[in-house]
């Protein structure tokens, strides 16, 4: 049958009742927003350009870029964590486009005192999103932690390591290795580097390469938790998705522990990205952490429908000489059948359909059949 | 059917070089070779796709994904900031992002510096760095004469061997940046046709080893 709902719609759907599932409640917010929020948290959003206006009583507003930063402003410290979806329309410029586009974002934050469980089951669930969009999918899966305890036993200089950072995202080793070579790092800890920089596998192939690469450099309570959390998906169903991959670095001004972010075959870009971003509660004056992610459901429209090749099955046709009574009996016989039927009275332009079909006084007539 | 790797080419010499190390990494198209007007060529057997494209334009065809991976200069990486993996420096094509000037130049810090460029984004970069108000023009070719007819004080461009500068009478003031053709992948294709891309990485990277 032809797929009535476009992707987006139909992941929206099934992303909201697998967080239901999971007891994470939506938190529906207003589309505007103090402008004063995100002027003072700027890098934290993908594009800086925001549409702003001036509210009745003078104080300057926004429609939302992002959603996130309104969660984390609306929160408390709590005792327990906070589990919460959205399902909004957000406002932005995004790469390439010269202009600002609506997009509809789906995303899951939890914040309060989260724990490794609580990392663990956000996995679980970026993952089990990616598979409501399609069946190829990979997650790749970073922890901010391990890279910051790495450049400091190294000794990376301070104004070298934003450079190095956009190296590792870019996997971009030849770079990497010159500047390492000119901060006069020792050649065996490059070679480290540059193996960071290339690793992209499996759990089963990467954690113990791990193990013996990092141990020393990295403290052992920051590998045993990634190695706890990557474990603790074994047998979950999504573990075949993971990908350990250090190309993934978010902001590391409001980032910390893991981050992750999701691609599906046939979508150019990540269509998911989340971490644990402690490090934007500290800013915002919250004691607790918080992790999340979103899903970026405008990309999804590029995804190839199952069935996409008729607009509807059947064209309905007819004319006065009809019974209105005999049009309707038709066409709910057909939808009820589950055929999709577009009654008109003539074959609309530029419409793909399955089969023609005209109702002539009480017999239908077989026009056309272009299954 | 099996999935094809879609490869961008830079039209030009350099595409050329690059093609015959695609070649050589186990990815041949003979019907490249032929003389004509077409733009894409397929080997179903191999199951690679080249097309030719504007040398500027290749990072885009990566970033969005209708092509896999390709070969673009790092001025264009650098000016546009692609989200993409660059995985390799090939070495060819290589020159170097100057600032250039009139010899008899002077940098007078009490004004706004006047930078024409096509390199805008670079442009505007290098100066914020270093802390010194500009005022960047844009243009699209024939930066040279820019400061000859006083329309800026310095531009900002790709110099290969330095004779265009010199018979306009200008001088290099300042390397910003050293230029030469990157490997570049979508980061999609990266998940998905890892071996196929890792295959041309290792051996792109064991031919350059080898002639050096």
């Amino acid at each position: 049958m032809q797929n009535a709902v476009g992707s987006a719609e139909r992941v929206a759907l099934a992303l909201r009742s697998l967080y239901n599932q999971y007891g994470y409640s939506q938190y529906k917010m207003s589309k505007f927003e103090e402008y004063d929020l995100y002027a003072r948290n700027k890098d934290f959003l993908i594009s800086d350009s925001v549409i702003t206006f001036t509210d009745t009583n003078g104080k300057l507003m926004a429609l939302k870029p992002d959603v996130t930063l309104s969660i984390v402003k609306n929160s408390k410290d709590q005792s327990s964590v906070q589990k919460l979806y959205y399902n909004e329309n957000v406002y932005r410029v995004t790469k390439g486009s010269h202009g600002f586009r609506e997009i509809m974002q789906v995303g899951l934050e939890a914040l309060g005192p989260i724990d490794d469980y609580c990392i663990t089951e956000v996995l679980l669930l970026a993952a089990q999103s990616l598979q409501a969009i399609s069946g190829e999918t990979v997650l790749d899966v970073s922890h901010l932690g391990i890279l910051k305890e790495l450049t400091d036993s190294i000794g990376i200089p301070n104004d070298s390591r934003e450079k190095l950072v956009k190296f590792i995202s870019e996997k971009n080793s030849h770079e990497l290795t010159a500047l390492c070579q000119e901060a006069g790092i020792r050649e065996d800890q490059i070679e480290l580097l540059r193996w960071l920089v290339s690793t992209s596998g499996t759990p089963d192939t990467v954690l113990p390469q791990m193990e013996s690469m990092l141990s020393g450099l990295v403290s052992q309570q920051t590998l045993t938790q990634f190695h706890n959390v990557i474990r603790a998906l074994d047998g979950s169903g999504v573990e075949k998705l993971l990908r350990i991959d250090f190309s993934v670095v978010d902001d590391i001004h409001y980032y910390n522990g893991i981050v992750f972010k999701g691609f599906v075959n046939g979508l150019p870009g990540s269509v998911l990205s989340g971490g644990q971003y402690d490090k934007l509660m500290r800013k915002m004056k919250r004691a607790s952490g918080a992790i999340g992610f979103a899903v970026y459901m405008d990309m999804l429209d590029r995804l190839e429908q199952p069935d996409d090749r008729y607009d509807v099955d059947t064209v309905l046709l007819y004319d006065e000489t009809v019974s209105l009574s005999a049009i309707r009996q038709q066409a709910q016989c057909l939808t009820a059948q589950g055929i999709s039927v577009l009654a008109q009275r003539t074959i609309p332009g530029n419409i793909r359909y399955r089969q023609l079909l005209k109702i002539n006084g009480n017999e239908v007539q077989f026009l056309e059949n272009n299954a | 059917m099996k999935t094809m790797l879609n490869i961008a080419l830079p039209k030009g010499r350099l595409g050329e070089k690059v093609y015959a190390m695609f070649e050589k990494a186990g990815f041949p198209c003979p019907s490249i070779k032929e003389n004509n007007r077409k733009l894409i060529f397929e080997n179903e057997e191999c199951g690679v796709r080249y097309f030719w494209v504007k040398p500027s334009d290749v990072a885009i065809y990566v970033e969005r994904g209708a092509a896999d991976i390709g070969v673009a200069g790092k001025d264009i990486l650098l000016e546009y900031e692609p989200d993409i993996y660059e995985l390799l420096d090939l070495g060819l094509g290589k020159c170097r992002m100057a600032v250039a000037a009139k010899a008899d130049f002077r940098d007078d810090t009490r004004k706004t510096l006047r930078v024409a460029t096509k390199f805008t984004n670079i442009a505007s970069a290098y100066y914020r760095s270093k802390g010194r108000d500009i005022d960047i023009i844009h243009l699209n070719g024939s930066i040279e004469i820019a400061p000859i007819l006083g329309l800026s004080d310095v531009i900002v461009d790709i110099v290969e061997t330095g004779t265009t500068l010199k018979e306009n009478n200008l001088l290099v003031y300042d390397t910003i940046v050293p230029i030469s053709a990157r490997l570049i992948a979508n980061k999609t294709s990266y998940k998905f046709k890892g071996s196929e891309i890792d295959q041309i990485l290792r051996s792109m990277a064991a031919q350059m080893e080898e002639s050096k």
